[in-house]
């Protein structure tokens, strides 16, 4: 019976890993504990992506709460008049116009990170765009084959390009250096991460106690279980 | 004082309903073999599941919407906005992929100890059964999410019923409700996902454990502990008493009452699983992406299917028997072939030894090739059908079912170990 | 032979260890489904403070404001009102608002912040129904009082401050809910005086 359960055990990761692959991601290397790195995401998602890209689950107040921002600040700062901070994060946009003018709908970005596979993904996207005049908008993207939308990062970033290997060539032209400009798609992918699952940080420092706490009762269910079982052997 | 007015309290229902009969019958005086292993945790832990299902899946319906514009929506109401929501729903799909998990294990102990074989041919069917409800309720559950992955999976396998001639198109149509799966599949999957299919399981359960309780729990050595009454020496009979049901009929060796000794055992065994459950749940809840799947992160959309779809990681094994055959009806005739071969399991095993323990080396090995087999059929499931995969599928599949066949050959006249009248150890 | 094992000082510990262990473990796994049904995030974003702007109001005139899904009633009174208010004390349960129907900035002869506006909770303390404004046409369910409120369903009577009158059916003050200004002319329902 050992020998099924080593197949078993072997078998499974093994199939799990080749599953996985596809195109090479950076690694993010964001933190969702830290606080100012979600703030300077958020307020990039606002700048940035939020003219097209809602996060409809998401409500102001609970991204406040979580990122350690003042409500009457975030309010004044983020909200437009008569918003209230208990609504989602939406945009204005009409969804029916918006897929006239993108061939389909920005799609909404609250479960991106779960989506996509995690954070890495965001950070290599948002840094992988490169000039493709063959494409509607004039860019398409390394990890997003035929991407539908512009690169509105671009004056940030500046201008990439491939060569002649297909790699990618660094940035010209752009406000940010290469390192201002990672930095900044790291907070981003740290935001879009916290905001696909913004309780995971509880999530965690539940388990801990949650399986300490099991260990204890286990410790005391075997003492009990051989206890008991002294009378049949 | 408080224990007399408990045992008065007790007498008085006694005499209108039997608790204390049915206790002693079922718990305190049951004759449990005593050397149940390490494979006789999974009935019990699969009891648990089912508890937690129905726990988590009963809180959930308070904030769940069962509609197509609703649905997705309301998960991520459950996730964000509602105290707790995210455990609950963690603890409902953690505990979908749990279920399967232990139930395989649960089948995989009954094949290797022939707890399947006479008298125990209807317990099987019942577990059968239950296997078959489960399946169907998992399936239906997945759809509820109302994410990419659970519109196109359930498509898929709706349209299998497709494959049934004349009839097929529309009884595709009925399920559905709909010209495509849609708010109307949505709410009877849900109607049966929450109540109906659960009232069977749960009957189903009762009879499981209602006719192993009838023909006594199997063990690792497949001996008999019920001894033909007066063939035991009082000293050599169990130092324990054990209802009437039982003892008045039999001579009963080598056991211990059900209850403390496996309640106690059953409970580090429990404890031990929540530990793994626990973990996958609080620090892994999409487990690697095959207990939640990533495509389910977005809503349902009938416009743009998955880059890759695969059923959920429990169907794989049926799924990819369904997949190498070429012909979409024989697939499927494959396919519930694949299930009705583990319901017919008693009458191709025609062997009198229970136990791989005491059986031919023959028999080990066919244990061993259909349980790789089942695995890698499982694991190729979840992968993309290549040339190779399919190439693999189909010795796989040949494994599978000539575990059966080749089991009604030898079983026959098998060449086996004497079983030891008394159990070992 | 009995199914009773021995029971010694150590079984008994472990058995009872285990127990209290375990049961803690129950409490603990109730919490979420306990919890769960607390107002969610959803509620408490509908239930959030409303915003009134009273600056418009004419004195003698009622708006009706929605807040948690119930009506304020929200009413500028007039010189002669407040001045009346104090004439009919005899006649009701309560004058002194001494149930704990307000808060506390709000338990004095008006049961308000200014005199000049009453904040209540358009549900009557009989059985919920809404009371209805009567402005000047009151004298004929009181006699010597010019407005008040009347119930439809069961026929209580609430003068201009909230407070009931006797041989009604409802035995309490209407409620007046948190609230405050924090501008001129800017009525905040929700949040009480002195907070935020």
């Amino acid at each position: 019976m050992k020998r099924l359960l080593i197949a078993l055990f072997t078998v499974i990761p093994a199939l799990a890993f080749a599953s996985s692959g596809g195109v090479h991601l950076d690694a993010a290397n964001n933190d969702l504990t830290d606080k100012e790195s979600l703030k300077r995401g958020f307020d990039s998602y606002v700048n940035y992506c939020l003219g097209c890209h809602e996060l409809q689950y998401q409500r102001y107040s609970r991204t406040f709460e979580d990122l350690g921002i003042d409500i009457e600040e975030g309010t004044a700062k983020y909200l437009l008049n008569g918003q209230k901070p208990g609504e989602h994060i939406k945009n204005a946009m009409p969804a029916e116009e918006a897929a006239k003018w993108f061939g389909s709908a920005p799609p909404d970005l609250t479960l991106i990170a779960r989506l996509k596979p995690g954070p890495d993904y965001i950070y290599t996207y948002l840094r992988s765009f490169y000039v493709d005049e063959a494409r509607p908008f004039g860019v398409n993207n390394t990890v997003f084959k035929d991407v539908g939308m512009p690169h509105v990062l671009q004056t940030l970033q500046g201008i990439r390009t491939l060569d002649d290997d297909g790699h990618l060539t660094p940035a010209t032209g752009g406000t940010m250096t290469a390192e201002e400009y990672d930095a900044f798609a790291r907070d981003l992918a740290n935001f879009f991460e916290y905001v696909g699952e913004p309780n995971k940080l509880e999530r965690e420092s539940l388990g801990y106690w949650v399986i300490g706490f099991l260990c204890i009762l286990f410790i005391l269910s075997y003492l009990l279980k051989k206890e008991y079982w002294r009378d049949v052997h | 004082m408080l224990m007399n007015l408990f045992t008065s309290f007790m007498g008085w229902i006694d005499k209108r309903l039997p608790v204390t009969d049915a206790w002693n019958k079922h718990l305190a005086q049951y004759p449990a073999p005593k050397n149940f292993n390490f494979w006789y945790f999974f009935g019990s832990l699969a009891m648990l599941v089912l508890v937690n299902q129905i726990l988590t899946g009963i809180w959930l319906t308070m904030n769940y919407e069962p509609s197509g514009d609703g649905a997705f929506a309301s998960i991520e109401y459950i996730m964000r906005d509602v105290d707790f929501g995210w455990l609950l729903r963690y603890m409902h799909s953690t505990g979908a992929s749990a279920f399967f998990i232990v139930v395989y294990l649960h089948m995989m102990r009954g094949l290797m100890y022939g707890s399947y074989q006479k008298p125990r041919e209807l317990l099987w069917i019942f577990g059968m059964l239950i296997f078959l409800v489960l399946m169907a309720e998992a399936f239906m559950g997945y759809l509820l999410p109302w994410g990419n992955m659970s519109y196109w999976g359930a498509q898929v396998i709706i349209s299998l019923f497709g494959a049934i001639p004349i009839i097929g198109d529309d009884l595709t149509l009925w399920i559905r409700g709909d010209y495509v799966i849609s708010g109307a599949t949505l709410n009877r999957f849900f109607a049966l996902h929450v109540i109906a299919l659960p009232l069977v399981l749960v009957i189903l359960v009762f009879l499981h454990i209602l006719a192993l309780h009838e023909v006594g729990s199997n063990n690792p050595d497949g001996s008999d502990i019920k001894k033909p009454k007066g063939s035991i020496k009082p000293e050599e009979l169990s130092k324990f008493t054990f209802h009437k049901q039982y003892s008045e009929k039999y001579d009963i060796v080598d056991a211990v009452p059900f209850h403390p000794y496996y309640t106690v055992k059953d409970i580090m065994g429990v404890v031990g699983f929540l530990i793994l459950f626990c973990w996958v749940m609080f620090f892994a809840p999409e487990g690697g992406g095959y207990f939640m799947e990533a495509p389910n992160f977005e809503p349902a959309n009938g416009l743009k299917t998955p880059e890759h779809i695969a059923p959920v990681w429990y169907f794989g094994p049926f799924y990819t028997i369904l997949r190498i055959v070429p012909d979409k009806l024989l697939g499927a005739i494959a396919m519930f072939g694949a299930i009705v071969m583990l319901f017919l399991l008693p009458w191709f095993d025609r062997g009198i030894v229970k136990s791989v323990r005491y059986r031919s080396k023959w028999h080990l090995i066919n244990l061993i090739q259909f349980s790789i087999c089942f695995v890698v059929l499982g694991a190729l499931g979840t992968l993309p059908a290549t040339p190779v995969a399919n190439m693999i599928g189909i010795v796989a599949s040949f494994g599978y079912f000539g575990f059966f066949i080749a089991l009604w050959f030898y079983s026959k006249n098998e060449k086996c170990k004497p079983v030891p009248e008394r159990i070992t150890d | 032979m009995s199914n009773a094992p021995v029971i010694n000082g150590r079984r008994r510990f472990l058995t009872a260890a285990t127990a209290v262990v375990g049961g803690v473990g129950v409490a603990g796994v109730a919490v979420p489904f306990i919890a769960s049904w607390n107002p969610s995030a959803r509620a408490k974003a509908a239930g959030a403070p409303v915003e009134v702007n009273v600056s418009k109001l004419e004195p003698g005139q009622l708006i009706r404001a929605k807040w948690r899904g119930k009506p304020v009633y929200v009413v500028r009174r007039t010189d002669k009102t407040i001045n009346d208010l104090a004439k009919h004390d005899s006649q009701l349960k309560d004058p002194k608002s001494d149930e704990p129907q307000q808060p506390s900035y709000a338990t004095n002869e008006y049961r308000s912040i200014s005199p000049e506006f009453l904040v209540a909770l358009g549900v009557c303390t009989h059985l919920g129904c809404a009371p209805t404004y009567h402005k000047g046409d009151f004298e004929e369910k009181v006699e010597g009082v010019t407005d008040g409120f009347y119930c439809p369903c069961h026929g209580s009577k609430f003068d201009m401050a909230g407070r009931v009158f006797q041989s009604v059916p409802a035995p309490l003050n209407l409620v007046i809910p948190e609230h405050s200004f924090p501008t001129e002319g800017t009525l905040l329902i929700g949040v009480g005086q002195g907070e935020a």
